[in-house]
């Protein structure tokens, strides 16, 4: 692998930068492997690049039907944060985040992790109530976290509407100054290159059209292009698809495909240099480098996987959003999108054992994966390495809606981000 | 944005009068208390999500306030049908019949 450094972006403007080593191989798979991951997202490259980097694992796989990084990925608004009110999901988060604090370097790659600090406003007193109590369960675990006065909020954001004009006035707000963004895109495309480097094929436009399996233990699965590929353990990393994919295992996930909708508006001027949730007014909104405010709010209440919403969705975002800063109201919208995304009933991910033997599921994110990615990545990779999983992932195993072990987080993952 | 027939109303509506309440037919179990921790998780949590044919539970909600079923395809999002509680869908996916 090519070794990126400011010498090397030197020695190349000699030529051009037309020398550049291509950044990731495009291999044909092998017949087989001892790991297949299916889904070549953030979360299924991460899972790669620790089995083989972390793990020792590099006889690996990874089938993606589209691109790299070509779904939630390269559709997410990029927040990154581990403000979870449980212990179980504050420790899952809390890892990525320790994780994402030193990826650039691991990677070799400028992931653009730019910890901006992230405010949850409160315009109740419920909410005030809720975030005192989620900041402290927050510092009890490690995690770093403020409970602001509108006051305090107004010196970090001077263009939100913290008056009592407001409909909902801005009564406070929790505040993580770890939190930010990051470049989603150079996420998947870091892993990737991580994981190609050590050894593992990175295998795109290829459909898994079934999972094949014997005697109740999954030993590969079947391509349109390159017929059966085997494995010995595979592990499912499909966000919105995965409800199929667990048909094909013969077993089904408490998973509703949702359509999720972002927008982002022309670039402008430097003005927001933080993130901003309302889960009360539902919306949010950060400013990219490039200049254009990243705009989201919740899922549209039907079931789908057009990667498409409904206007109406939109409209209700924007409402949310111009509510909180009146000033954005002449600020134009550029694009606008979706994504699916694949919710659960507590708001929780599944990683998990199946009812199949050696078959692993990776999925229900939801509406919050992307700030997961590194951690996410991790455990599933010392899962699939070990064929047990990883501490951190016992709570969430997919039998724990027959068991009722819930964890709930509908309150810290209010708002759809 | 659909365009949505209230089959009680007798007339196509906005989406937005209405609201998605998920998978339609769902029987509560007659007996919750004999029910398995494995019985009851289904019924509480395990929803059919396909990709393609699907019965869901709509609310005329900002309308005559009463509930419905349509038959949608939830990756083209056409709408094949609606039908009133109790009835059953004309519509079914290949793999349900």
């Amino acid at each position: 692998m090519q070794h990126y450094s400011g010498f090397g972006l030197l020695k190349h403007s000699f030529s051009h930068h037309e020398n550049w080593q291509r950044v990731w191989r495009n291999p044909t798979p092998k017949k087989k492997y001892d790991v297949i991951i299916v889904g070549g997202g953030g979360h299924g490259l991460a899972t790669a690049y620790y089995l083989a980097k972390e793990f020792g694992v590099t006889n690996v796989a990874v089938i993606e039907k589209g691109f790299l990084g070509g779904g939630n990925t390269a559709r997410n608004t990029t927040i990154v944060r581990s403000n979870y009110l449980w212990d179980e999901a504050a420790h899952l988060y809390e890892h990525a985040m320790k994780l994402w604090e030193g990826l650039s370097q691991d990677l070799n790659y400028n992931v653009m992790f730019s910890q901006r600090g992230c405010l949850n406003l409160g315009h109740t007193l419920q909410d005030m109530r809720d975030i005192e109590r989620r900041v402290n369960a927050n510092r009890l675990n490690g995690i770093d976290g403020e409970v602001l006065d509108a006051q305090q909020v107004q010196e970090i954001v001077p263009v939100l509407d913290c008056s009592d004009r407001a409909r909902y006035p801005v009564m406070g707000a929790s505040w993580q100054p770890r939190a930010g963004v990051a470049r989603h895109d150079a996420v998947a495309w870091g892993f990737a290159r991580g994981a190609d480097a050590h050894g593992v094929d990175l295998i795109q436009q290829t459909e898994v059209q079934d999972l094949i399996i014997e005697d109740g233990t999954v030993v590969g699965v079947r391509t349109a292009q390159y017929g059966e590929i085997r494995a010995d353990r595979v592990g499912c990393v499909v966000a919105g698809n995965s409800s199929v994919l667990a048909k094909m295992g013969g077993f089904e996930l408490p998973l509703e495909s949702h359509p999720l909708q972002a927008l982002v508006s022309e670039p402008i001027k430097p003005i927001l240099d933080t993130v901003v949730m309302s889960n009360h007014v539902h919306g949010y909104a950060s400013q990219s480098d490039k200049g254009d405010l990243v705009i989201g709010a919740g899922i549209d209440g039907y079931n789908g996987y057009g990667q498409r919403g409904s206007y109406s969705t939109i409209e209700h975002t924007i409402q949310a959003v111009l509510e909180m800063f009146p000033v954005f109201s002449r600020v134009r919208m550029n694009r606008q999108w979706g994504g699916i995304v694949d919710t659960c009933p507590d708001a929780c991910p599944i990683i998990s054992e199946t009812p199949v033997k050696n078959l692993f599921f990776n999925c229900g994110w939801g509406t919050g994966g992307f700030k997961a990615t590194p951690g996410s990545g991790h455990v599933f990779a010392a899962s699939l390495a070990k064929g047990e999983m990883h501490e951190l992932a016992k709570p969430f195993s997919m039998f724990r809606f027959h068991n009722g072990a819930l964890v709930d987080e509908h309150g810290a993952a209010g708002v759809a981000h | 944005m659909f365009h949505i027939y209230c089959p009680h109303c007798c007339e196509y509506r906005e989406e937005e009068e209405f609201h998605a309440s998920g998978q339609a037919h769902i029987p509560r179990p007659l007996d919750p208390d004999a029910c398995t921790d494995q019985e009851w998780g289904e019924y509480m949590y395990f929803r059919k999500n396909p990709r393609g044919i699907h019965h869901e539970l709509w609310v005329h909600a900002a309308g005559c306030r009463k509930f419905f079923n349509i038959t949608r395809d939830t990756q083209t999002y056409e709408i094949k049908e609606v039908y009133k509680i109790g009835e059953q869908p004309s519509v079914v996916a290949n793999s349900d019949q």
